[in-house]
């Protein structure tokens, strides 16, 4: 039998399969710190058919199977295992129609997020799941870890707008599950068995979405608090007054200075902490809602609410914000992210949780986050070279995740399990509820093929 | 190879750790977007750099290869928050490519050493070469030699660079610009060193005048050494970071930063090299604080007129002048006054020195011009220094790429402040037949502006 390689090469052409060690070692790594392993090779399919023929291939072969966009993730979920063969879909990256009776969009899996939210866009639509890599991450890599985002708050996740997908099986088979019916429930709901399966049940190859009519107004307010308490109890008051904004984003005083750094959008620098909320749809519920927001912030301690002058202004803030992760990694070497989520109800707890692990175990963590969704980012500053505060960090990892679970949370809102969370999957499951994932993964996949180690052992 | 420790590895780690591979570089990179491939990517890049640091991977032909796949038009560092610095990571790893000589063939080297080490280390010969260069255009050699079509007889990659040739001018900078100018009307309140460059020198003298006519309308005092020697920029970036250092010192010699208010480059490529003299001779115990003080001193043409506040120019016929966007009636009531410009960015203006506000705002002051936004304005033209030579396909990927976007503006005149630039765009507009768009210097449309300021 010849080589896997060989016999991609000899199906896919050469250029289609990449060996030579200057071009894989670049596949060794996705937006996750400290993981790294170089795969064996890396397949660039054009479409389902060839999907459905590295499967078999890589079956023949016994070859694991990596499923793989541009490369965001950040959970491990596309770091390749030894020996594995990476299956890039970046190149499947056309939106192939824009349904606006229908109001669906329906792209291949490698289609960039933001070319699909300008596409929508440009037709008077809107598609709100807004990773913070959305400028380059793959719709298929959403899909496949359920990615939320800044509007998760008001718009929930990816998993809100996906009403079909195609996925081919490790059996080599293409399942087309869903479609553009509003409601449909023939049979199991299937499509959302795939939708956050992070590559272990199948490849995603296409996608359905729902879009909405884009919002008629939109307005950012900036509140600045000289402590994070104060930050955290207003969260707490525009939802007890039953506002539901579209965002409503906290950054720390540290996460404030490293983003203002590198955006400068006009982040007040000696801030003890931040709030970015805006507020979308009717013009004049926003003016409404943007008021009730700013007199409840100035009633619990914020020492400025600043108004986005524009449309542009807005636009900066938001990017700034999505730059927060990738920002912190101009104070330490290596930068380690988490991102548990807790019923926002315990959000302050939480936030004052996290503050005493980092003094506990001697640690710098920044702390940036979804505040309106529960969704925490608490990001450990460190140095992956130094052995004894690495141990310090896993020791960190646990006591932040046993404190979220402690309060109702979970251990991963938005990033996956992928390989950075997969200790902690049966603590918060309990054994029956694993051993069900378990199951289910045999069944679709037997000879562990797809994504091996990802989620489960 | 010399006993040397490698580069890359001796390379102070965390400036490699500094990359936290989270991709945001990837929508920014052209050599990405043009292939969709990790290693043609800047992440990419510093996971082989970091690789060879890791000593996990051997630097060799396909690592040399990749680094001059990379335009180093700095867009990544732009987009990247965490701050790495991609432009330090890019001429080391060229540097230790060079010092490996990984790359070598004779063609290469012959080109190598008559250009980076012979013709941009001596401005008196290169000035000669330039002389040549006009004799052959003016004289009409250059036309007999089209006629004949003796073109044919070229290699295929000259032929094909040969009209790309730029126009050398009649006059050098020396011959246009006095060592020391004066303003004409009141006391200088500043005192600036004017840089001449290598090929703004002998393609774009004009623009050097423009420059120091400006400067000059803005109460400066301008000193313009007549012989100036290459800033080391090409070397910098073409991995012979030696004789970087070395113009770098003769530079310096040359010119005192401490005498001078301010050093004032117009070329976006040399300007950003410039500014990191600094760094550059940190570890020079002789020229370490100079080269500290140039850096400090260092400034673009755009930024420092903003900076001290250039008077605006008057409206021909004595009006004040109107910006369009203020007032876009008046575009209306007098059609025929205006120009519609767009401004095409350097790479290494903007993302080499993070200046892109100062040269919209000298446009924005020209009377009776309104700038239009072209869409990718800051992405690269494909000229990149010598990478429409060495890399032909992409440089055409990337201009055809730019034209389109500029074609859309329907913009009379394409701004842009550095020479690779302004040849690339030239060219590129005259093939593609648009032969009435012209391409021109923010500072030369305003010395344009004062000359007319009054007249009717």
């Amino acid at each position: 039998m010849p080589s896997i390689t060989d016999a991609l090469i000899g199906r896919l052409g050469a250029a289609n399969v990449l060996t030579e060690k200057e071009d894989i070692l670049p596949y060794a790594f996705d937006g996750t710190a400290a993981l790294r392993q170089p795969p064996l090779a890396v397949v660039f399919p054009r479409d389902a058919a060839q999907v459905a023929l590295v499967i078999r291939l890589a079956r023949e072969h016994r070859a694991p199977l990596v499923a793989r966009g541009n490369g965001t993730g950040l959970s491990g979920g596309s770091v390749p295992v030894p020996g594995a063969l990476v299956l890039c879909l970046a190149h499947m990256d056309k939106v192939l129609e824009l349904d606006t009776k229908n109001l669906t969009l329906l792209a291949e899996a490698g289609a960039v997020t933001q070319d699909i939210y300008d596409r929508a866009d440009a037709a008077g639509l809107f598609f709100p799941p807004d990773p913070g890599s959305m400028k380059i991450s793959t719709i298929g890599g959403n899909v496949a870890e359920n990615s939320g985002g800044l509007r998760g708050l008001k718009y929930g996740v990816t998993r809100d707008y996906v009403m079909g997908l195609e996925v081919v099986l490790a059996d080599g088979s293409t399942c087309w599950l869903g479609g553009k019916c509003v409601k449909d429930v023939a049979g199991y709901n299937l499509r959302d068995l795939f939708i956050g399966s992070e590559g272990t049940l199948g490849v995603i190859t296409k996608v359905l979405l729902k879009l909405l009519p884009r919002p008629a107004a939109r307005r950012t307010l900036l509140a600045t608090f000289a402590a994070m308490d104060a930050a955290a109890g207003t969260v707490s008051a525009i939802i007890a007054a039953k506002i539901i904004p579209c965002t409503l984003e906290f950054l720390d005083s540290k996460t404030i200075r490293c983003v203002e750094d590198f955006a400068h959008a006009g982040l007040p620098r000696d801030a003890g902490a931040i709030l970015l909320i805006e507020t979308d749809g009717h013009p004049a519920a926003v003016a409404d809602e943007a008021a009730k927001i700013e007199a409840l912030c100035a009633a619990h301690g914020a020492t400025s609410v600043k108004r986005a002058a524009d449309a542009a202004e807005a636009a900066r803030l938001a990017t700034a914000r999505r730059s927060a992760f990738s920002a912190l990694a101009r104070l330490r070497p290596t930068t380690i992210l988490e991102d548990v989520t807790v019923p926002r109800s315990e959000l302050a707890g939480m936030v004052r949780a996290v503050q005493a692990i980092a003094g506990k175990h001697r640690l710098d963590i920044a702390t940036f986050g979804h505040f309106g969704d529960g969704n925490l980012h608490p990001t450990i500053l460190t140095d992956e070279r130094d052995a004894g505060e690495m141990a310090r960090v896993e020791l960190a990892f646990a006591d932040i995740v046993e404190a979220a679970l402690a309060r109702g949370g979970t251990i991963t809102g938005e990033h996956g399990v992928g390989l950075a969370k997969k200790p902690y999957l049966r603590r918060q499951l309990g054994d029956d509820s694993h051993a069900l994932l378990r199951a289910i993964k045999r069944t679709l996949d037997p000879d562990g093929l797809l994504n091996p180690g990802k989620i489960l052992d | 190879m010399t006993a040397e420790p490698n580069l890359l590895r001796a390379l102070d780690y965390p400036l490699l750790q500094q990359c936290m591979h989270c991709g945001m570089c990837l929508p920014s990179c052209p050599t990405y977007a043009a292939t969709k491939l990790e290693r043609h990517s800047p992440r990419g890049r510093i996971a082989l750099m970091r690789a060879i640091a890791d000593g996990e991977l051997e630097p060799a032909k396909p690592f040399a290869e990749e680094m001059y796949y990379c335009l180093g038009c700095l867009a990544c560092t732009s987009a990247c928050p965490a701050g790495v610095r991609y432009a330090e990571l890019f001429e080391t790893a060229r540097a230790e490519i060079e010092r490996r000589r990984l790359l070598d063939s004779p063609k290469r080297n012959l080109i190598r050493w008559s250009v980076v080490r012979v013709l941009f280390t001596r401005p008196r010969l290169l000035r000669l070469a330039g002389r040549l260069l006009w004799l052959w255009q003016a004289g009409g050699g250059q036309r007999l030699f089209r006629k004949l079509r003796l073109n044919r007889l070229l290699p295929r990659n000259l032929r094909r660079l040969e009209p790309q040739a730029p126009r050398a001018c009649a006059k050098f900078s020396h011959q246009l610009i006095a060592p020391v100018e004066h303003p004409r009307t009141g006391r200088a309140r500043r005192r600036v060193a004017l840089l001449t460059g290598c090929v703004q020198d002998l393609v774009f003298s004009d623009i050097n005048r423009a420059t120091a006519d400006v400067l000059l309308a803005n109460g400066c005092e301008v000193h313009t050494p007549p012989v100036q020697p290459c800033c080391g920029s090409l070397h910098a970036h073409n991995g012979d970071l030696r004789s970087a250092r070395e113009l770098a010192r003769r530079q310096l010699d040359l010119i005192d930063p401490f005498a001078f208010d301010a050093i004032i480059s117009n070329a976006g490529g040399c300007g950003s090299h410039l500014r990191a003299y600094g760094h550059l001779l940190h570890d020079d115990a002789r020229y370490a604080a100079r080269a500290a003080e140039w850096s400090r001193k260092l400034r673009d043409i755009h930024e420092f007129l903003v900076g001290i506040n250039f008077r605006k120019p008057a409206a021909p016929g004595g009006a004040p002048a109107q910006s369009e966007i203020e007032n876009p009636k008046s575009k209306i009531e007098n059609p025929k006054s205006e120009i519609t410009l767009t401004y095409h960015e350097s790479c290494h203006l903007c993302h080499g020195q993070k200046i892109s506000a100062a040269p919209r705002e000298v446009l924005r002051a020209l009377p009776g011009a309104r700038l239009v936004e072209c869409a990718e304005s800051s992405w690269c033209c494909g000229s990149a220094g010598i990478y429409n030579i060495t890399q032909p396909e992409t440089s055409a990927w990337l201009l055809r790429r730019k034209l389109g976007h500029l074609r859309a503006t329907h913009a009379a005149v394409v701004a842009t402040a550095n020479p690779g630039c302004h040849i690339q765009l030239e060219n590129g507009l005259r093939e593609s037949g648009a032969p009435g768009v012209a391409v021109a210097h923010p500072v030369a449309l305003l010395a344009k502006a004062y000359r007319e300021e009054g007249a009717i």
